[in-house]
């Protein structure tokens, strides 16, 4: 029954999105105030809470282990932990884009509830956008994949789902990451909105940026914790690997990265208004097109799952239709949205149009690298991009753009010189060269993590020289959310440059009892042992590991066999300490009773994901600055308001 | 300078980066995307020694080995046509390598003909077939979408 009233609330949003796009269209049409087009708020609200019904729907069945619906025998286990019963409700094809359209009618809704700064127009095109956005997903939800179909059979027993897929940060990371995307989408219905009405303004920048911050923060957080996912999980000892899922999920970064800083500029110096509206396209298009990648498996990848080539066309005709639709609508008014104001190259805004050209320059290497392989295809040639590619090619435009990461926030906004700032520059070059000689004396440092190590104690001291003259206590918060992002990055630049320095690796096979070094640290196999789990046996290695001849620290990877469905797995383990982990991963027995080992120490390597977090912190305070600001000054707006009001009254 | 001209500046620089950033990737594309092989293309098209490449295909029944040095195993990937390529690699298997399923090794041809493998990618869902090997023969890939595919009854 809960079922089937999923199913109907799923219907009735999506006749309440048609009903939003209708208003919205006649608002525009007839002008605010017609009839029908007051409609579009209530109907956006409503629409919300009826996509989050059938979710709910959706989210009980699984909680239940009800095995008459599809998906959950498909997908789900009686002897699952609850925690990836609720989890497998989206770790499959339907669940994930039920809970897309959720979430993005929940947006919708809380546009409505609270956005008062739009002129009611733009407010109704906007929620039309939103409207039509989510009637495709509506669609491909209704007519094609059912999350809630019943099985005219109720089965015996579930599926289960991938052992892989159980794993706490797996849970949880992809629903962060589509939350980013969902917010892209709302930026780009912000985007056409105001390009249906021609009003785009500060006010319009402001409407948007919380949306952008947010998507931002997500993303920032959901690549961070896929990359720590990737490195614990599948026992490689990397955290980047250039898949074309990871691709997926960096290509929307990069262009909210771009936006969320041309936002800025136009929010509060009313300058790139087309570009920021040509990136809100753009920002939502690679959130589209990574969806699409990752579902439809036309691209190899180690990380891809619930793939369904049928389903990726379906997600490649919404990409065409939105995306074609907004660009047509850009060539069309784009004329007619002039530039606002002017500003020197040496200002704040000139940094922040470099900052943005090479956002977009990475952002096209990194498309051009994974869509190749798919391009070459058609020429029946068989490609796969890697490392070799990525990692030069886009360090050559990420490189210059920290080295400018850091100079920019000195400046002021419009104009300003490099004279004024000389004292700074002089530091940050000075840091940069000094970093370069002193890394540079360790043994066989490759260039670019050379240049990442100096660019990343530069940057890191770079982003609290803002700080410099000015009242720590009474900066804004917003300030502060700035400097902490920046210096996350160079945190995370820092982690990332020291792990493929500076990391030791080592291959060992061991017998009960011996030991083997890597990097400072020596490790000894000191037993094996079967040990058993919720849903899986295992054979675990125990070891001492001691750090430069200290106490010894115990540690114990296993070897993980699942029953349902029947799969290995390894569980690697990683023995954290200030400088470094420890990683190590067991394999098989050696015919000889020997057993395999693979250890790596990595120094700093936690840095990378340290950083991740403080970029997201950053973005986090930035959202909270903002919104403080934006409601104080509505509060100061209504009283002076009220004030008029009491004058008029007095006379 | 007026804004219509810095507007225009701003595009025109714009545009080189971009372009600049296309022409740059594609030369590095042309040079560096590391080639995708199959067992039949590798044995009679080799490609240089020590170029890194990928190589893709079943790893044959019966061809594992482990080495006496406990780390490094020794098999064969095999294609249409009976080709055969031998693969070696020193590492940890990944979970779901198995004889008779597909796999896709990276790494380069040492000067004997045997391909070193850096990493190998098996498979890491039920479903999942590297997207690489659907050019296999129709018998081959019927048998491994049946040991690859979990289906409802």
């Amino acid at each position: 029954m809960i079922a089937e009233l999923g199913h109907a609330a799923l219907w009735m949003a999506a006749a309440l999105a048609v009903l939003q796009l209708g208003a919205g269209a006649l608002g525009i049409r007839v002008g605010e105030g017609a009839g029908i087009a007051v409609l579009s708020r209530p109907a956006a609200i409503l629409q919300g809470a009826l996509a989050a019904f059938a979710f709910g729907a959706l989210l009980w069945v699984f909680a239940i282990t009800d095995l008459s619906v599809k998906l959950v025998a498909a997908n789900s286990h009686s002897m699952k932990p609850m925690v990836f019963k609720l989890s497998g409700a989206w770790g499959n094809h339907e669940g994930s884009m039920l809970l897309w359209v959720t979430v993005m009618a929940l947006a919708g809704a809380l546009i409505a509830a609270v956005e008062r700064r739009l002129p009611e127009r733009t407010m109704q095109a906007t929620l039309a956008a939103q409207g039509f956005v989510a009637l495709g997903f509506y669609a491909f939800l209704l007519l094609s994949s059912n999350p809630l179909e019943r099985l005219p059979i109720p089965a015996a027993e579930g599926q289960g789902l991938n052992p892989l897929l159980q794993d706490i940060g797996l849970a949880f990371h992809p629903p962060t990451l589509y939350f980013g995307y969902v917010g892209l989408s709302v930026a780009f219905s912000f985007a056409v909105g105001a390009m249906l009405t021609r009003s785009v303004t500060p006010d319009f920048a402001r409407a948007m940026r919380p949306w952008v911050l947010g998507a931002w923060v997500l993303l920032t957080l959901g690549i961070t914790a896929g990359s720590y996912w990737a490195y614990y999980e599948l026992g490689w000892g990397g955290w980047w690997f250039w898949d074309p899922v990871e691709n997926a999920s960096l290509m929307p970064w990069l262009a909210a990265t771009a936006l969320l800083h041309s936002v800025s500029v136009l929010a509060s110096r009313d300058a790139l208004r087309v570009w920021t509206i040509m990136l809100g396209v753009i920002a939502f298009s690679m959130s589209m097109l990574g969806t699409f990648l990752v579902r439809s498996g036309v691209l190899t990848s180690v990380h891809a799952f619930a793939v369904d080539p049928e389903r990726g066309s379906f997600i490649l005709a919404l990409l065409a239709i939105y995306i074609g639709g907004a660009l047509l609508l850009f060539a069309l008014r784009a004329n007619s949205i002039s530039e606002g104001e002017r500003f020197s190259v040496a200002s704040r805004e000139g940094a922040l149009v470099f900052n943005n050209v090479m956002l977009s320059a990475i952002l096209a290497v990194v498309l051009l690298g994974t869509l190749y392989p798919l391009l070459t295809e058609a020429f029946d040639v068989r490609v796969s991009v890697g490392p070799p590619y990525f990692n030069p090619v886009s360090a050559i435009f990420a490189l210059p753009m920290l080295a400018v990461m850091a100079v920019g926030p000195l400046l002021r906004w419009r104009r300003d010189s490099f004279g004024r700032i000389s004292k700074e520059l002089a530091l940050i070059a000075a840091l940069i060269v000094a970093g370069l000689i002193f890394f540079a004396l360790f043994e066989g440092v490759a260039i670019l993590p050379l240049m990442g190590l100096a660019l990343a104690i530069a940057l890191g001291v770079a982003s609290f020289l803002p700080l410099r003259g000015r009242n720590i206590r009474r900066l804004p918060i917003s300030v502060w959310g700035m400097i902490v992002a920046h210096f996350g990055i160079a945190v995370a630049l820092f982690g990332m440059a020291s792990e493929s320095a500076f990391s030791n690796e080592k291959l060992a096979a061991l017998e009960v009892g011996q030991s083997t070094q890597v990097g400072p640290w020596e490790v000894k196999l000191d037993s094996i042992a079967p040990v058993a789990g919720p849903n899986w046996t295992a054979i675990e290695g125990r070891m001492l590991a001691s750090y430069k001849g200290g106490a010894p620290a115990e540690i114990a990877p296993q070897s993980r066999n699942f029953w349902a469905p029947p799969q290995q797995t390894t569980e690697s383990v990683l023995l954290t300490r200030w400088n470094g982990q420890l990683y190590a991963v067991m394999g098989s027995e050696a015919d000889d009773g020997r057993w395999q080992l693979r250890l790596w120490w990595k120094p700093f390597v936690t840095l990378i994901w340290y950083g991740g977090m403080l970029m997201a912190l950053g973005g986090v305070l930035a959202i909270i600055g903002r919104v403080r600001r934006d409601l104080k000054r509505r509060s100061i707006r209504r009283k002076i308001d009220g004030r008029r009001a009491d004058m008029e009254d007095l006379r | 300078m007026k804004a219509k001209h810095q507007r225009l500046v701003l595009i025109v620089l714009a545009l080189i980066a971009l372009i600049g950033a296309g022409l740059l990737a594609s030369y590095a594309l042309r040079n560096q995307a590391s080639y995708f092989y199959l067992p039949e293309q590798m044995a009679e098209n080799p490609p240089e020694p020590g170029q890194a490449v990928r190589l893709g295909g079943m790893v044959e029944p019966g061809s594992l080995e482990k080495l006496p040095d406990g780390i490094t195993v020794t098999f064969a990937v095999t294609g249409r046509e009976n080709s055969r390529i031998p693969v070696r690699f020193a590492g940890i298997l990944p979970d779901l390598f198995v004889e008779g399923s597909g796999v896709v090794a990276e790494g380069r041809l040492d000067a004997g003909g045997t391909f070193v493998a850096d990493n190998l990618l098996a498979k890491h869902d039920e479903n999942y077939v590297p997207r690489e090997l659907e050019g296999m023969s129709e018998h081959q890939a019927a048998e491994m979408a049946e040991e690859t595919t979990v289906g409802l009854e």
